[in-house]
């Protein structure tokens, strides 16, 4: 299956999804969809490998997950992303259907304080258990104290 | 009319202007009750020293004990980042501190040099702590590289500890990035200077001269 097959796919299924060509494809759809592409993309397109998670805090444009699967037998490489509303930091997991979304989403979570909803093991992976606030939002202070260390 | 520009005047350095050296005096570690000692040993090293012309057999033992100890430092291994792989080199056969009579040694309770060597991060700070207090006294602490002299390229960042000193008492600070073999050893060197005035002054060498 090359990209222009799958752009074509995607845009049939998902309307009003905004799909760029190239590779990876990128796909942006609404968060009530984020599941469905997701399984979309590992049964139909057979994108099985979960490459990685983040998230991008746009300030007033409200946070954005990024997820990208790849499909390494055909070297096809979904780049999907969804827009959290202002102030929004619910989103679903994509755990049900990837389980490599485990440890990303928990470091997203850690980072950014995203809630999956669904996920099974959400608590903080990288900082400390008591660590206060989530470092990479736009909003943390870089100098933030942290006692008795600071 | 001519206006001349304002020639631009850059005052020297002055120590108490400079906000990392004020942090540095706010947040470094002290001793502040000291060394702990067998008190039994300091009464009876009181009892020598007070009585008449005792004072040249307790020098003379202050000078064979510091000796002894710096002789004989024992670090623990505590390599935390990529300065861990200098303390390594240094330690292993080029340049071979063991002629200075120190064996790296993997647990804390027969140590008496903790050199920290990287990068401490907040999550890491109560580990280095714990391993610090396991240690025996008199115990003393090197810090190597930028990271844990100040928190050097990750200063600015959320997740390191600004500087090692703001942990635990920091007797030589080694500069580097990471600082090679000979810099360790400099600094190995410098601390056995500072044991061998250990009990003499009755206190620990001042950590750095000011220059004001």
């Amino acid at each position: 299956m090359t990209h222009e097959e799958a752009a074509t796919l995607i845009g049939e299924h998902f309307v009003g999804a905004q799909v760029q060509g190239g590779s990876p494809l990128a796909v942006t759809v609404p968060v009530d969809r984020w599941v469905a592409l997701a399984r979309f993309a590992k049964e139909t397109l057979g994108c099985r490998f979960f490459a990685f998670s983040t998230a991008v805090d746009w300030k007033d444009g409200g946070l954005e997950v990024i997820a990208k699967v790849d499909n390494l037998d055909n070297q096809l490489s979904v780049l999907m992303k969804t827009r959290l509303g202002t102030g929004v930091s619910a989103c679903p997991s994509l755990v049900p259907v990837y389980r490599g979304a485990n440890w990303m989403e928990r470091e997203c979570y850690d980072m950014f304080g995203i809630r999956f909803e669904g996920h099974p093991d959400l608590r903080r992976i990288l900082l400390a258990d008591d660590w206060q606030g989530h470092p990479l939002l736009k909003s943390y202070a870089v100098d933030t104290p942290h006692p008795p260390y600071r | 009319m001519e206006v001349k520009a304002p020639i631009p005047v850059i005052p020297a350095p002055i120590w108490r202007n400079i906000k990392d050296l004020q942090e540095w005096e706010q947040f470094r570690q002290h001793r502040p009750e000291g060394d702990k000692h067998s008190a039994l040993f300091e009464s009876v090293t009181e009892g020598v020293h007070a009585f008449p012309g005792g004072f040249v057999l307790t020098t003379a033992a202050d000078a064979f004990f510091n000796w002894a100890r710096k002789s004989s430092v024992w670090p623990v291994t505590f390599g935390l980042a990529c300065c861990a792989i200098e303390m390594m080199a240094t330690f292993a056969s080029r340049f071979d501190v063991e002629r200075l009579g120190m064996v790296p040694w993997a647990s804390p309770r027969h140590s008496d040099l903790m050199v920290v060597s990287g990068t401490v991060t907040i999550k890491m700070a109560p580990m280095l702590e714990r391993i610090y207090d396991q240690m025996p006294d008199p115990k003393w602490a090197l810090s190597m590289g930028s990271c844990a002299n100040s928190g050097g390229p990750f200063r600015h960042g959320y997740h390191v500890v600004k500087g090692v000193d703001r942990v635990i008492p920091v007797d030589v600070y080694v500069p580097g990035c990471p600082p090679p073999p000979e810099s360790l050893l400099n600094g190995l060197l410098l601390l056995q200077d500072q044991i061998s005035h250990f009990r003499r002054t009755g206190q620990r060498a001042a950590p750095n001269p000011k220059v004001d």
